[in-house]
């Protein structure tokens, strides 16, 4: 029983770790109805950033608001830049750009500041709290700020009329346009967006499995399944996307069929559940017009 | 009459004069009197592009040669490629590097699966795969592939090692065992249970494995902590290994915890893991530390350092792989020296097959390299050490020969 | 076909005959394994191009195509020549097979599900009760054919590289024949119907299911009879060749020479073959990074992909010619 538990929660832990970047995706797939691969090298690129910040000096807190903000101008940046001339291209060569980018950036930082792994500093005490030994302090605090992200997220898509302007631009952008919004802007400010909760996460992530260029190839897979598991435009489905996903593969691992498969397992699970619910748990079901 | 004879006298002595020059003074493509070509293959992108920076150190390591005049007066001229360990590349890269850069031969391709790729290529054309970079058993083997050699300690025997400390140290001890589920984990396992021998069944209590694509290995430490074992042998990569020392101590599990040789570095595993995590972790050691503060005054180290700062400024101080590079870098130079004017692949491998206590420089002290016609495997002995929270302290002999 | 377009296969025929004489046994080496991606992207094509079914797991029938061909040559002492036909059947029914599930997902979780298969693959390969077949994560050397004895009887000389080069480019002609053939026929018209718009082509009397489990089926035979010539060539399989990156590399591979388009399938063979050779040469210290750059630059430049870019300006030149023409009286 304390086995189960113990898997349990060091599942919901792993699983607050795709659950945040998982978050970033659906930000991203909210704001541009595009899937970014990028999206983990993009928080691991921010996280060196405010890697760096803190090396210099800075405060923890300070450093963290800066990255985030700085992770956003990085966001609309690229978006303006990169994104903007395949707009209207076929998604296949989007997709290829979100790859370009993903090879570029981990490249780069892995020339900039070498592939040996770095600790990145925890906001939260050392001790684990109340003595237990199954989740350290950083691990439910990250657990906390997951939580945070959701609900300001959740309240700016549901009460902000940029939120809902966002919403519009993603699902029919020529209506959109007709009706005021200036979709480009917005298209940029929800990869702004999509970048600062990216680099949330990121620096949540880094504590937990080290700092290194390739910190987010794993992790990205996962979160792209708990993503989609949860249905990707929903903020909530994603983060219990994340979870669902993190327990399931430790308790598959740990008693039914070992740590070789579980990966296979838990994603055949997975395709199982979208084959009966091919929207995700949470996903709105979409009727296509013909 | 006497004009004609002159060039025939001429011709006569340099035909008897010669074959003199050619016994001193043999080569295969790739050498020459101005410089011998070398081929090396390295993952520089890719998932195992944390190796990458082997490859940089030994191509500054081989810039001081010869800003330095070279061997022999001979400039190593080294060609580098990218593999991105995926074995049909690593294939395409050697048969480039032999059939149209023709190298006179290859050193230190990284990886199991990639050299295997190319093992029997290089034997079928007799090109020396030269202290390739993995720890696999298989590459002493000079009867059926005498063109490979390998040249770290092996996996197996550094397992074994393990297994008969335990064996001699804690008799009943009840073991876990975590391993990276590929060919390098897979060997470290299969020595440390031979090690073990009749005895592993009962007392391996738990062993499993985790994927490089895991982001963490906490759950599968907390299969091994809940299997109740007093003894933890660790055989992961650098992230893992801190990840896993961190997790056992979060959780307040402390078995007596083997760490393999792969990820014994205090600077890219201890210290993020944290040093005070660390202590009572046993490791065996061929090469010093260049973090330990045991060697911080050693010339070895100090000569090294200045050589980064010289030859590779922007390369990492805290990174093993940049000591090991600038080791084995060297092992080859001494090969090459050896060799001397006969630069034909055969004297090469010749060469490399007669080592006779060699001491690479950053080797620990008393650790020799010997190698022969049947003994293709340069590191053969280790040391076992104990970290104390500082540096790491060698106990017991060398073990090995 | 009209003679002129017949006269231009003529031709690159010839070359693609003659390059092995010219050409260094390494480049012949290279350009065999151009064929063989081009085999592979020409059947992730056919699903993704022409059927709308996104792909990004295609690596994993290359390594089942390559696996059979590496265990029937090792353990059975099956000849090279026959494996291939097998790793074709075998990928053609595991294909069929993992297109019925996939039948429901669409767009996203398509996505997902090929992607959740590339990843798993491997690790299959590893598992330890599938060892005894796969030679678990140390994998199977195998050995390269060398040419049949009676083209040494008629005075033909090849040598391993040659010999496998020209049966390489035998079977790549028949499976462009084949695919192209395929494509324009009624099943070729339903599977662009599917992809245009499924509504319609249900309404239209289109099997959607059957149809969309047969491409997944053909197409991923296609890139498992590339596998099997992959492992022939390289001599080798292990599961680290068949990694996430492969497929993506496919996908890469066919959005770069050019989505629905069968000549698309050798331009993107080239690109994924020598690009990153040259991003190497570029920079040792990050050649990602370099190979990053190439993939925006050939997407900004020809967003529709190399094979559309030829087209369109192949219609430019056409263009003009007929203006020209029309322009005399």
């Amino acid at each position: 029983m304390d086995a189960l538990l113990h898997q349990v929660l060091a599942g919901l832990a792993t699983g607050g770790i795709y659950a945040s970047v998982a978050l970033a995706l659906v930000m991203i797939y909210q704001a541009t109805h595009h899937v970014n691969f990028a999206q983990g090298e993009l928080a691991m690129f921010s996280t060196y950033i405010a890697w760096s910040l803190i090396n210099a000096g800075m405060p923890y807190w300070a450093a963290f608001f800066l990255t985030v903000a700085f992770s956003f101008v990085l966001g609309v940046v690229i978006e303006r830049v990169v994104i903007r001339p395949v707009e209207n291209s076929p998604v296949l060569s989007v997709v290829v750009v979100f790859i370009a980018l993903l090879v570029i950036l981990n490249s780069v930082t892995g020339w900039i500041y070498t592939f040996t792994i770095k600790t990145f500093p925890s906001p939260f005490p050392e001790q684990p709290l109340f003595g237990n030994k199954y989740m350290s302090s950083h691990e439910i605090g990250a657990i906390c700020i997951t939580m945070v992200v959701l609900l300001l997220l959740y309240g700016f898509f549901r009460f902000t009329p940029l939120g809902l302007a966002m919403r519009a631009a993603a699902q029919n952008p020529e209506s959109s346009r007709l009706v005021g919004i200036r979709v480009g802007w917005i298209l940029a400010l929800g990869w702004g967006l999509a970048a600062a909760i990216g680099a949330v996460a990121g620096m949540m992530v880094a504590p937990i499995v080290f700092l290194d260029p390739n910190m987010m190839g794993g992790v990205l897979l996962y979160a792209f399944a708990a993503a989609l598991v949860g249905g990707i435009d929903s903020p909530g489905g994603a983060v219990f996307g994340g979870f669902l996903v993190g327990v399931l593969e430790n308790v598959l691992g740990a008693f039914v069929i070992g740590n070789e498969l579980k990966l296979a397992v838990a994603l055949v699970l997975i395709i199982g559940v979208l084959t009966v619910r091919p929207s995700g748990f949470f996903g709105k079901v979409h009727v296509t017009r013909v | 009459m006497k004009r004609k004879l002159i060039p025939i006298a001429a011709l006569l002595a340099a035909a008897l004069a010669s074959p003199a020059a050619l016994a001193q003074k043999k080569y295969d493509q790739g050498a020459s009197d101005k410089e011998i070509l070398i081929g090396h293959i390295n993952p520089y992108s890719g998932p195992a592009s944390a190796y990458g920076t082997i490859g940089r150190s030994i191509a500054a390591y081989f810039k001081k040669v010869n800003d330095e005049g070279g061997v022999n007066g001979r400039q190593i001229n080294m060609i580098s490629y990218d593999d991105g360990y995926s074995p049909p590349k690593t294939v395409e890269m050697a048969r480039k590097l032999v059939e149209q850069d023709k190298v006179l031969l290859i050193f230190q391709p990284l990886g199991t699966p990639p050299n295997s790729a190319i093992h029997k290529y290089m034997n079928a054309k007799k090109v020396p795969q030269l202290f390739v970079a993995t720890g696999a058993t298989k590459w002493n083997d000079p009867q059926k592939f005498p063109w490979t050699m390998g040249w770290q300690p092996n996996y197996q025997t550094e397992a074994q090692i393990y297994a008969a400390h335990i064996l001699k140290t804690k008799p009943n001890a009840k073991i876990a065992v975590l391993y990276q589920n590929d060919d390098y984990g897979k060997d470290y396992l299969k020595g440390f249970l031979d090690g073990l021998g009749a005895k592993a069944k009962t007392m391996v209590v738990k062993q499993v494995s985790y994927e490089v694509t895991d982001p963490t290995v906490d759950s599968q430490m907390a299969q091994l902590q809940a299997s109740g074992a007093d003894t933890f042998f660790n055989i992961t990569t650098p992230k893992f290994a801190a990840q896993a020392i961190r997790k056992a101590w979060d959780s307040g599990w402390k078995p007596v915890h083997y760490l393999n040789n792969v990820s014994g570095s205090i600077g890219s595993v201890l210290k993020p893991a944290g040093m005070d995590k660390s202590v009572g972790l046993i490791t065996t050691q061929y090469l010093k530390d260049q973090n330990d503060k045991a060697w911080a005054n050693d010339p070895a180290v100090l000569e090294w350092t200045a050589f980064m700062k010289k030859y590779y400024p922007e390369g990492n101080l805290a990174a093993s792989e940049n000591f090991y590079g600038w080791n084995v870098a060297q092992t080859l130079v001494q090969v090459l020296k050896q060799a001397g004017d006969n630069l034909t692949r055969e004297n090469v491998m010749k060469q490399a097959a007669s080592l006779k206590n060699y001491v690479v420089p950053g080797a620990l002290p008393g650790i020799k390299l010997n190698t022969s016609a049947t003994d293709f495997a340069p590191f053969e002995s280790v040391q076992l050490a104990r970290f104390d929270g500082t540096e790491w302290v060698r106990f017991g002999e060398i073990i090995g020969k | 076909m009209n003679k002129r377009v017949l006269a231009g296969y003529t031709v690159l025929l010839l070359i693609a005959c003659a390059l092995p004489f010219v050409v260094s046994e390494y480049r012949t080496f290279q350009f065999t394994l151009v064929l063989i991606y081009s085999i592979a992207l020409l059947g992730l094509n056919i699903l993704t191009g022409f059927n709308g079914q996104i792909s990004l797991g295609h690596g994993a029938f290359y390594a089942i195509g390559a696996y059979c061909a590496a265990i029937l040559m090792d353990k059975a002492g099956i000849p090279y020549w026959a494996t291939i036909p097998a790793a074709g059947a075998v990928c053609l029914v595991a294909g069929f097979l993992f297109g019925l599930p996939a039948l429901r997902l669409e767009g996203l979780y398509l996505a997902l599900a090929t992607f959740a298969l590339g990843v798993s693959l491997p690790q299959l390969l590893k598992y330890h009760h599938l060892e005894e077949w796969t030679g678990g994560v140390q994998g199977i050397v195998i050995t390269k054919p060398d040419a049949p004895e009676f083209l040494t009887g008629l005075g033909v000389a090849l040598n391993q590289d040659q010999w496998l080069y020209f049966f390489t480019l035998a079977v790549t002609i028949v499976m462009f024949l084949l695919a192209w053939n395929l494509l324009r026929g009624r099943i070729g018209r339903a599977m662009m119907a599917i992809r245009d718009n499924h509504v319609a082509a249900e309404a239209m009397g289109v099997d959607n299911s059957m149809v969309k489990s047969l491409t997944f089926g053909v197409s991923a035979m296609f890139t498992g009879i590339a596998g099997a010539l992959g492992a022939i060539a390289v001599q080798f399989v292990a599961p680290d060749s068949f990694n996430i990156f492969l497929s993506i590399t496919f996908l890469i591979g066919i959005v770069i020479g050019g989505l629905s388009s069968i000549s698309g399938a050798l331009y993107g063979a080239l690109f994924i073959q020598f690009v990153p050779n040259i991003a190497d040469e570029i920079s040792k210290a990050a050649p990602w990074a370099i190979f990053g750059l190439f993939l925006l630059g050939f997407i900004y430049l020809m967003p529709m992909g190399v094979a559309g870019a030829i087209r369109m300006g192949l219609a430019r030149l056409t263009r003009k010619v007929h203006n020209k023409q029309a322009e005399k009286p």
